[in-house]
């Protein structure tokens, strides 16, 4: 079989590969169809990676080496990815922010998960990932990232699981040989609950312009006790209104730094990323929320009528056919938010699926690709 | 395909129609509820045997001067088009694995080794033909497709002599005639469009169906060198009995003697149930072996495709046990015949609805009568309409 991968490891293998002879002759398939046959990895449309790698770095976490194919173009420190599992035979997606450098030389991926007990994709992940499985990612996304020309003085804060897009980014800059001043200020329950904290040390014991200040919410051995404040802020860095500020945690930790920046009028120095855990409240008759239509921008109260009537009114005019939930003409990818069909009452939670807008209503919330 | 004078629906109280129907949307639930890894992994399956074959075939007919590659080959590339159209073209783009998530499986991505468009044939099949199924007037299908007369409801008129004709023809060029169905072209005939009106349509074909064409008829034969012709051959053929399988299926589905047909009217405001209700009298199963079951995309199990088209059909077998035993309890006929039987009955409608009706309502003397008076009656039709009269249309529909 190694032998076979010639074709997708060559340099004339991939230029057949690529071709549009080589897609006239797999039409109306494509190319990746037979492919996989020989290289499962290989893809000309689709990120696939191989797990090379699972550790459990505390017990409530799981962190991941992949490895991709060649269709990864690779991120900017701080970015995330969205990354496709099955399970139980349904493809789930969930974003995770590599916590590698970006300039890791042998090109691999590192997603550090924290377990969700309540969730399905990090339970499942922490039971189940192996070395040699194989995952999809999209392209990296996401404006959390530090600008060109850096900075001088850098400010990272994080909490808990929130660490892995600011680990990237001090990975990333260590690597690079910055010169600047880099200060982490990072919040854990406990020192055992720190997921990177040998390594922190060891960065802190080599670069002499890094400084880690470690802060337990429920221990008194750290740097800082209790959350954040002010007064913690003033301690990891004094001169935090000249940095730039790189910001990733909890919502709690996120709201009171957002206040402090604002509250000073320097808010345009602060940079977040928000990971908001899947809401899981139980919908209502009563219709609440927005309806976004991302691909046309246009937008809507929810007025508890299916997606499709709501667009329609909108001013929109997506596909449609029978309208009762059979023919699938009008099925639209739901990007965020919860919908319940109509025809059964069954609730959808999942981002990044594809529903029949026809027999879906809006619970709150949703984003829609129409 | 016959016309029941007083439709079964009758017999059923609106109250037990519902109930009936409830079972259903139960039974529905209960498989909906099951969907996983089982599914994802049978479908998975499939696809690589099918993958398998058709390589394997492509292989065999590069080598096709040489008779059993010749022959394996048409058969191996006959089974991979056979199962590709069927057990997964068919059903993936009725949405039965959107459940799965996986681009690779989704209805709107997919497409087939097909000369159909998978866009015309969302529109075509499972939006017209699964809505309106046998709904003379809105499904096209019920209607022979515009080139077959399949039902009483079709006005006779000499041209359906050549039914049988006409039907063998469909047949043998079976993808062609459903690429070309979306062009509705009998309007075009009739006057009733104009071939602008159809250029979108027909944008499409060129595409699909000349991406087809050249992979099949020039580039496959092309890389057999001096071997081309046999290359070309065997492909053909490999269409042909795809072709021939894939329409004798679909025949099966919703023309044997006892499908019913409906009429725009009966059908209007009909409910959730009474949809359902339809669709178990308007089909047609047949029995046959598990290879059957794959090879027809599990259409043997019309009815129950019909009722569920959206779950995965390799599911219709279990799921035809209760749809059985339900029919059974509220006295609804389920149609349900050996393969063979049911081709048979097929192909007798086509015979017999080549004639005049009163060949059979009031014996062939008349029957004959009213054949040889057609060019007459044709010719009042028209004065009477010149008239300002009501005329009943007595065209080929």
């Amino acid at each position: 079989m190694s032998r076979m991968k010639v074709l997708t490891s060559s340099r004339m293998g991939r230029r057949f590969l690529d071709s549009s002879f080589a897609a006239a002759l797999a039409t109306p398939h494509g190319v990746d169809r037979y492919v996989e046959m020989l290289d499962p990895l290989w893809s000309r449309t689709e990120t696939r990676a191989e797990v090379t790698d699972v550790e459990r770095k505390t017990a409530d976490s799981v962190t991941l080496t992949l490895r991709p194919n060649a269709s990864w173009a690779g991120f900017k420190a701080g970015q995330f990815v969205k990354l496709s599992v099955e399970i139980d035979g349904i493809r789930r997606t969930r974003c995770y922010s590599p916590a590698n450098s970006q300039f890791r030389r042998d090109g691999r991926i590192e997603l550090t998960i924290k377990v969700d007990p309540k969730g399905l994709v990090s339970p499942w992940l922490l039971a189940n990932a192996t070395p040699g499985m194989l995952v999809q990612i999209s392209p990296a996304q996401g404006d959390f990232h530090i600008p060109l020309p850096h900075p001088r003085s850098i400010l990272l804060i994080s909490g808990g699981s929130g660490i892995t897009p600011v680990m990237s980014m001090l990975r990333t800059l260590t690597d690079r040989a910055y010169i600047g001043k880099v200060t982490f200020l990072h919040y854990a329950f406990t020192e055992d609950d720190v997921i990177y904290r040998d390594e922190l040390a060891e960065i802190e014991a080599k670069y002499e312009g890094v400084r880690i200040i470690r802060a337990y919410t429920n221990a008194d051995n750290g740097d800082l006790q209790g959350f954040f404040s002010k007064e913690h802020l003033v301690a990891a860095d004094k001169h935090y209104a000249e940095a730039e500020t790189f910001l990733c945690g909890p919502m709690p930790l996120m709201d009171s730094v957002r206040a402090v920046f604002e509250a000073e009028g320097i808010s345009d120095r602060l940079h977040l990323e928000q990971f908001a855990a899947p809401t899981r409240t139980v919908p209502t008759d009563e219709a609440t929320g927005e309806l976004v239509f991302a691909a046309s921008g246009a937008k809507a109260d929810n007025n508890g009528q299916t997606i499709l009537e709501q667009a329609e009114a909108a001013g929109l005019n997506p596909d449609y056919g029978c309208r009762i939930g059979i023919c699938n003409a009008c099925v639209s990818t739901k990007l965020t938010g919860i919908t319940r069909n109509v025809l059964t009452g069954d609730i959808n939670t999942d981002n990044d699926v594809n529903i029949k807008p026809c027999i879906s209503a809006p619970c709150g919330d949703v984003s829609i690709d129409l | 395909m016959t016309v029941t004078a007083t439709p079964t629906k009758k017999k059923l109280s609106p109250e037990q129609i519902e109930a009936f129907g409830q079972e259903l949307d139960a039974l529905r639930a209960r498989i909906v509820a099951d969907l996983g890894e089982k599914d994802a992994a049978y479908i998975r399956d499939i696809v690589n045997k099918q993958k398998k074959l058709e390589v394997a075939g492509r292989a065999l007919l590069w080598a096709g001067w040489f008779p059993p590659a010749m022959l394996a080959g048409v058969t191996a590339l006959s089974l991979s088009k056979i199962i590709d159209n069927m057990e997964i073209g068919h059903n993936v783009m009725h949405g039965q694995y959107d459940f799965m998530n996986d681009p690779q499986f989704t209805a709107k991505n997919f497409d087939w080794d097909n000369t159909i468009h998978a866009d015309s044939w969302l529109y075509t099949h499972n939006y017209v033909h699964h809505t309106f199924t046998n709904i003379v007037g809105k499904d096209h299908d019920a209607t022979g497709y515009g080139v077959m007369r399949m039902t009483e409801e079709q006005p006779w008129h000499p041209i359906w002599l050549l039914n049988p004709v006409f039907c063998g023809l469909l047949q043998t060029f079976f993808q062609w005639g459903t690429a070309l169905q979306e062009f509705e072209s009998e309007k075009w005939f009739r006057g009733e469009q104009t071939w602008a009106d159809m250029a979108p349509a027909r944008k499409r074909f060129m595409e699909k169906a000349g991406k087809q064409a050249l992979k099949d008829y020039v580039l496959f034969p092309l890389l057999s060198g001096p071997g081309a012709p046999f290359t070309f051959v065997g492909n053909a053929a490999a269409n042909l009995v795809r072709n021939l399988w894939a329409s004798s299926v679909i025949w099966c589905g919703h023309f044997p003697e006892g499908a019913e047909t409906f009429s725009i009217e009966e059908t209007e405001d009909e409910s959730h149930a009474e949809w359902y209700y339809r669709q178990i009298l308007g089909s047609a199963n047949f029995t046959g072996s598990h290879l059957v079951d794959v090879l027809s995309g599990n259409l043997s199990y019309q009815i129950e495709h019909h009722l569920f088209p959206d779950i995965p059909a390799y599911r219709y077998k279990e799921i035809a046990v209760e749809v059985k035993e339900i029919c059974e309890r509220y006295g609804i006929r389920y149609n349900e015949a050996p393969m063979y039987k049911q081709l048979w009955s097929v192909w007798q409608q086509v015979f017999k609805l080549s004639l005049p009706d009163s060949t059979y309502t009031k014996g062939p003397l008349a029957g004959l009568r009213e054949a040889l008076s057609f060019p007459f009656r044709k010719k009042q039709a028209e004065q009477g309409r010149e008239q300002g009269h009501v005329v009943e249309a007595t065209f080929a529909a």
